[in-house]
């Protein structure tokens, strides 16, 4: 404020923060990487709501009986917490914060194709919200996440066309990142870069926004006919009026198990750019990592049905999807070999976002093997909702997929801030994360296989189970920490830290090859590309005194 | 850093107002439209996808409420606005064209042809729906039918099964008269840019892309009309 004209000041570069000031610049802005920055403060929001619900439920589960709240509160708790976290902050964590901030830097253009269309998305993304809030405000939903039929059409007195509206329209916003992708990867990439010199963080992207296109569609109609079916009285998902409630649980879980590798794709593609760096190699197996993708996303649409074995569904075609299902780990297990073959005999540093990554190797793994345990039809018999189900898929997208999103964070943070975030605390959150991750939900397998349902909110009868409920909730709580910590000193940073070279990790890709934080249209001069993706032999290690240490 | 925002020679076409700032030139702007495009009307095929899925599997499982129900439903109208859709087609057609080839006036004669067709089907649109809504044919409380199953005399539909087709009818005709609807404001929107003179045959992406759309929207009724009102019928 008041800065003395007399001394010379250095010549302050411009860059995407500093061009402009005042909400109006960030909230009309076109600019992807203030768009993604303005989705990051609103998935973080959503974030902490739904963890909010989540530690409700690990209290109330502290102890068999059914104390902290009521048995209709409960219900809502898991289901806003599912709903929330889902639709709210996964779906939209990876793509719309980093995936936006990064897809037009690594390609070398200067934004994505359609610069308003993702500023709708966001503000879509903003009234979906904004009706979500109202929603849990003035009453909640009770049906669980999946609005199964016809609980959801004809039972439940809860805010159902208000959450169903809401996610509608956040669909909608998921959409048209989705299509904007698309279009900047085909359209948009500097001369030289081809597909086969692409990031595979972009090939993840890609592999993502055709499921995000293709399946959104189909639940967002989904959602049209409850609607319709509670408003209106239609008798589509009805028994009683001679429709169909499996039919209501096909079209659901055609959008959403595909959905759970819109979570899972990007973080597999954050990962796979911090391995390639933290070892100084090439990616070993690029075009199989590439492939494995495109893999996922079609296998993806085929393995719906799994999550109906006991809803009466033909045990012929539950044999079908239980085949498939196995073979959607092929590519799965394709990029897990290629990233321990990277490591291999490479010049490893553990540096925050390593720790993420390996966070992520070894949880994304037992998350994934445990799927193939849910999709034997004999075993699954055994534990369908049971929290082995619950510990299942908390290890894909907490273990998986928040794990490579605060990986990321890390690794682009000073590109993102253009400042260093202090490297020991950042060691330590990571620590206290994996820590906290497995206390909670470890035991939870192992509930799951003593039997313990999913959903319950008393367990009175069977309080040998309070030992591993205690353990859980108490992981619950480290890893709240250790999600509290990031954003601390994130934010201290953003003031504090320290500048930030343009390449602090010496890492490959174009979005290095710019300054930190990068100009608003990205590049001085328009890139050319020349060299392969990943050519970490022609790259020095990082000097130790450029990496971001501060102990 | 060259200075790009003077006119160096560097650019070699002269600037154009139409092409926003992170396109290299106009033919990737207008690649990158009409990719985009095409990928949307995907999503769009999903969409109405899943009901195509729900209309499926209930007209395999009550063929014959379904023939019945889909037999009270009038074949002229449908055929009508069948017509007046693929004519609103042609218009678009040559909208088009008009605008490739800089001639303003047919390219405001066509759209505003194309918007009174549309105003035509959604007319015909509304006499059908009031027709359902007197016969108690709308499912709800008052719905009510006693139809003879198509072929086998004595043999009446489920009204249930029946109340299905309806529901099924109503969501479908409705979004895809949503859609109709959308169409009209994007062709108001062109029309008002063509007044004022905007496009030229260098620059009318807008006019392609709404016509990429309201095909579309046509093609989604070209299934609608024999799935819906052409089951088990005979002359």
């Amino acid at each position: 404020m008041s800065m003395p004209t007399a001394i010379p000041q250095p010549v302050e570069r411009e860059d995407y923060l500093n061009t402009k000031y005042g909400v109006w610049s960030w909230l009309l802005t076109t600019d992807h990487k203030r768009i993604a920055l303005l989705y990051l403060l609103s998935i973080t929001f959503f974030f902490f709501i739904g963890g909010f619900f989540a530690l409700l439920i690990r209290l109330e589960l502290l102890t068999p009986a059914g104390d902290l709240v009521q048995a209709d509160t409960y219900n809502k708790l898991f289901t806003m917490h599912g709903m929330v976290m889902v639709f709210f902050f996964l779906i939209p964590s990876i793509p719309a914060t980093l995936g936006n901030f990064l897809v037009p830097l690594m390609i070398g253009a200067k934004d994505l194709a359609f610069p308003r269309i993702n500023l709708l998305s966001w503000y879509l993304y903003i009234i979906a919200g904004v009706m979500m809030l109202h929603c849990m405000l003035t009453g909640g939903v009770d049906t669980g996440w999946t609005f199964y039929a016809p609980f959801s059409t004809n039972f439940t007195n809860t805010k159902i066309v208000e959450a169903g509206l809401a996610i509608f329209v956040v669909g909608f916003s998921s959409i048209l990142t989705g299509l904007n992708f698309v279009v900047t990867i085909h359209r948009m990439r500097a001369p030289g870069m081809t597909w086969s010199r692409l990031p595979l963080f972009i090939w993840a992207h890609y592999a993502t926004s055709i499921i995000q296109l293709l399946g959104t569609p189909v639940v967002a109609v989904t959602i049209v006919l409850v609607a319709a079916e509670r408003a209106l009285h239609l008798g589509i998902f009805d028994p009683r009026l001679g429709g169909d409630p499996l039919l209501f649980q096909h079209l659901f879980w055609f959008y959403s198990h595909p959905a759970v590798y819109i979570m899972i794709l990007p973080s597999m593609g954050v990962v796979t750019e911090i391995i390639a760096c933290f070892s100084r190699k090439r990616i070993f197996g690029y075009s199989f990592v590439a492939f494995s993708s495109i893999a996922i996303a079609v296998f993806g649409f085929l393995v719906w049905a799994h999550h109906m074995f006991v809803a009466g569904m033909s045990v012929y075609a539950a044999l079908v999807f239980s085949l498939l299902s196995y073979a959607v780990a092929i590519p799965s297990a394709i990029k897990v070999f290629n990233w321990t073959a990277t490591l291999y005999k490479g010049s490893i540093r553990y540096d925050a976002p390593m720790l993420y990554a390996f966070g992520f190797l070894g949880l994304f793994t037992i998350g994934g093997l445990t799927g193939l345990f849910l999709a034997a039809l004999g075993i699954d018999v055994h534990v369908t909702d049971t929290y082995f189900v619950v510990a299942h898929f908390h290890y894909i997208m907490v273990g998986g997929a928040v794990m490579g999103y605060l990986g990321g964070m890390h690794f682009w943070w000073p590109k993102i801030s253009g400042k260093l975030y202090p490297e020991g605390w950042a060691r330590l959150a990571a620590l206290i994360v994996f820590i906290g991750f497995n206390l909670t939900f470890f035991p939870q397998f192992v509930l799951g296989y003593m039997g313990m349902p999913r959903r319950y909110y008393d367990y009175s009868h069977m309080p040998e189970f309070q030992i591993l409920n205690v353990l859980s909730t108490a992981g619950a709580t480290v890893l709240g920490v250790g999600y509290l910590l990031p954003m601390v000193y994130f934010l201290w940073s953003m003031r504090y830290g320290k500048p930030a070279s343009d390449n602090p990790w010496n890492a490959a890709g174009l979005e290095w090859k710019t300054a930190s934080p990068p100009p608003t249209f990205n590049f001085d001069e328009e890139p050319v590309v020349t060299w392969e993706a990943y050519n970490y032999e022609e790259l020095d290690a990082p000097h130790s005194q450029e990496v971001p240490v501060a102990r | 850093m060259p200075d790009s925002s003077s006119a160096t020679g560097l650019h070699t076409e002269e600037h154009n107002p139409a092409l926003l700032h992170h396109f290299a030139d106009p033919e990737q702007q207008r690649d990158a439209a009409s990719l985009g495009m095409w990928v949307f009307l995907g999503t769009e095929i999903m969409f109405f996808g899943g009901l195509f899925c729900a209309y499926l599997v209930y007209r395999r499982w009550y063929f014959g409420d379904f023939a019945a129900a889909s037999g009270t439903i009038s074949m002229a109208y449908g055929a009508t606005n069948t017509a007046v859709l693929i004519c609103s087609s042609l218009t678009v057609v040559l909208a088009v064209w008009a605008a490739q080839t800089a001639r303003r006036t047919l390219l405001i004669t066509s759209l505003i042809l194309t918007m009174l067709l549309g105003l035509v089907f959604l007319g015909i649109k509304g006499i059908e729906y009031r027709e359902k809504f007197t016969e108690h044919h709308v499912p709800g409380a008052s719905f009510r039918f006693d139809q003879a199953i198509p072929g086998h005399p004595g043999q009446y539909a489920n009204p249930r099964h029946a109340q299905i087709f309806f529901s099924l009818y109503f969501v479908m005709t409705g979004l895809h008269a949503l859609h109709m609807i959308i169409g009209l404001g994007i062709f108001l929107w062109l029309l008002t840019m063509a007044w004022k003179g905007r496009f030229t045959p260098e620059w009318h992406t807008p006019v392609e892309m709404g016509g990429l759309y309201w095909h579309f929207v046509d093609i989604v009724w070209i299934y609608l009309f024999p799935l819906l009102y052409l089951i088990d019928r005979h002359p």
